[in-house]
């Protein structure tokens, strides 16, 4: 069958790419698109390193397909930091050493922004259970608590 | 593989009959896409439900509720009318996979793939919600404990599509609770999970009552001598024992790393006695 045409806003930009109709948004995205900061862990929803913003809503972009997105909005971590300033969470995962080998990161910076849009003021038990879906491997999460809280009270402007 | 997104039931009905090869609908796919990652299904067409209306939405119809098959968890959970009516049902949505994981799965994905441990199941089942069904031979309903009949099994014939699930009209005074038992607190697969729903009249007394238990057999089990002993009663500590031995002899589950047959035979017990305690008490604020 031949490759699908796709057309889509990645980090409010349009974009298309051709695929194949079995090809996953994480595999368009780093195999079309080369927007390689969405990483592939699992393959199967478990670990979230491959997580994304589509119309919103924080998915896994290695449980969709590709063929889905056609007109929708999708958000990566390419779009986090504008230009060379660094997203608050970005800057507080470096100031708090919330990454050792960063596969996990690009995940837990879009799930942590995803919460922190929705809830500015969060406990550290709704950080952690928000971002169970989300394995890191090196630090463990304490680290990466904090360093979400950080940026959430950096971000609420104290 | 071909895709195909049809905007109307009628569309994906069509498609669904002119496929002379192997068919999977797509709802939220977070079953469908690991089954192709791990090569256990390699569908030669698919169709994605999400473009029909009627299966994306929650309506109100005459009182009742009205769940396309396509809604995703975090849909459900952020309804706050849905959610003031049927808690327990939010409780087992709330269990499943991550957030991640219910920005797009669904209630009705949950129900198709058909595991004996799927969280959703028994809290629906409790509640007393009827499946829609289309097929070519028209529309039936049909509750939702029918649907699955072992792990990955369902009753759902070909060409067939589970539309929407109506809960019922919620009786003054009625409630439920799904609990589940897991070693870890999230992104885990229920061990044991255990739904009531119940009605009580003014004076206290249970008039209605349904158990649904989950990971304790080959399918969801609706246990009817549960909601024996809860019917007529207070919900005293008398009642509640009874409960909790009626959900124990009602099981025969499987021994295996995650939980040996005999534990789970008595967690069965324990959560029935706990949900129906949280049914309970929300249902004398509701």
């Amino acid at each position: 069958m031949a490759r699908q045409h796709v057309t889509m806003t990645v980090n409010g930009d349009e974009a298309d790419f051709l695929c194949e109709t079995d090809q996953t948004l994480l595999s368009a995205l780093r195999d079309e698109l080369q927007l390689t900061g969405t990483k592939e862990g699992c393959g199967t929803g478990d670990c979230g390193a491959c997580s994304v913003m589509l119309d919103g809503r924080l998915v896994c972009s290695c449980l969709t397909l590709a063929v889905e997105v056609e007109g929708k909005e999708v958000e990566t971590i390419e779009g986090m930091a504008q230009g060379e300033n660094l997203h608050p969470l970005q800057t507080k995962f470096l100031e708090h050493a919330a990454l050792q080998c960063g596969i996990c990161t690009p995940g837990f910076l879009i799930a942590a922004r995803a919460l922190l849009e929705k809830s500015p003021d969060p406990t550290e038990s709704e950080v952690r259970y928000w971002l169970a879906g989300n394995l890191c491997r090196c630090t463990g999460y304490h680290k990466i608590v904090e360093a979400v809280l950080d940026a959430a009270a950096e971000m609420r402007g104290h | 593989m071909r895709y195909e997104a049809p905007s109307t039931l009628d569309a994906a009905m069509a498609l669904l009959a002119e496929e002379a090869g192997s068919a999977r609908i797509l709802a939220g796919g977070t079953d469908l896409l690991v089954q192709m990652h791990s090569g256990t299904a390699a569908p030669d067409l698919i169709v994605d439900i999400k473009k029909i209306d009627e299966m994306c939405s929650i309506v109100l119809e005459n009182g009742r509720y009205r769940v396309g098959a396509a809604v995703t968890g975090m849909e459900i959970m952020e309804h706050d009318d849905f959610n003031a009516a049927w808690p327990g049902v939010v409780d087992g949505v709330q269990l499943i996979g991550s957030i991640q994981v219910r920005g797009r799965a669904t209630v009705g994905g949950n129900l198709c793939n058909a595991s004996p441990a799927a969280d959703s199941v028994p809290a629906i089942v409790s509640a007393g919600a009827v499946a829609s069904i289309m097929g070519p031979g028209g529309r039936r309903d049909v509750p939702v404990e029918d649907i699955g009949i072992g792990p990955g099994r369902t009753s759902i014939e070909k060409g067939e599509i589970v539309v929407s699930l109506l809960f019922p009209e919620k009786a003054a005074s009625s409630s439920g609770a799904y609990l589940r038992f897991t070693p870890r607190t999230e992104m885990d697969i229920a061990v044991v999970g255990a739904g009531v729903h119940l009605t009580l009249d003014a004076g206290g007394t249970c008039t209605e009552a349904k158990l649904s238990l989950g990971a304790v057999a080959a399918r969801i089990l609706v246990v009817e001598e549960g909601a024996k002993a809860l019917i007529g009663s207070k919900v005293d500590d008398a009642t509640l024992e009874a409960l909790a031995a009626a959900a124990s002899a009602a099981c025969s589950p499987i021994d295996d790393k995650r939980g040996t047959k005999e534990f789970r035979i008595d967690v069965a017990g324990v959560l029935a006695r706990r949900a129906a305690g949280i049914a309970v008490e929300r249902a004398r604020k509701s």
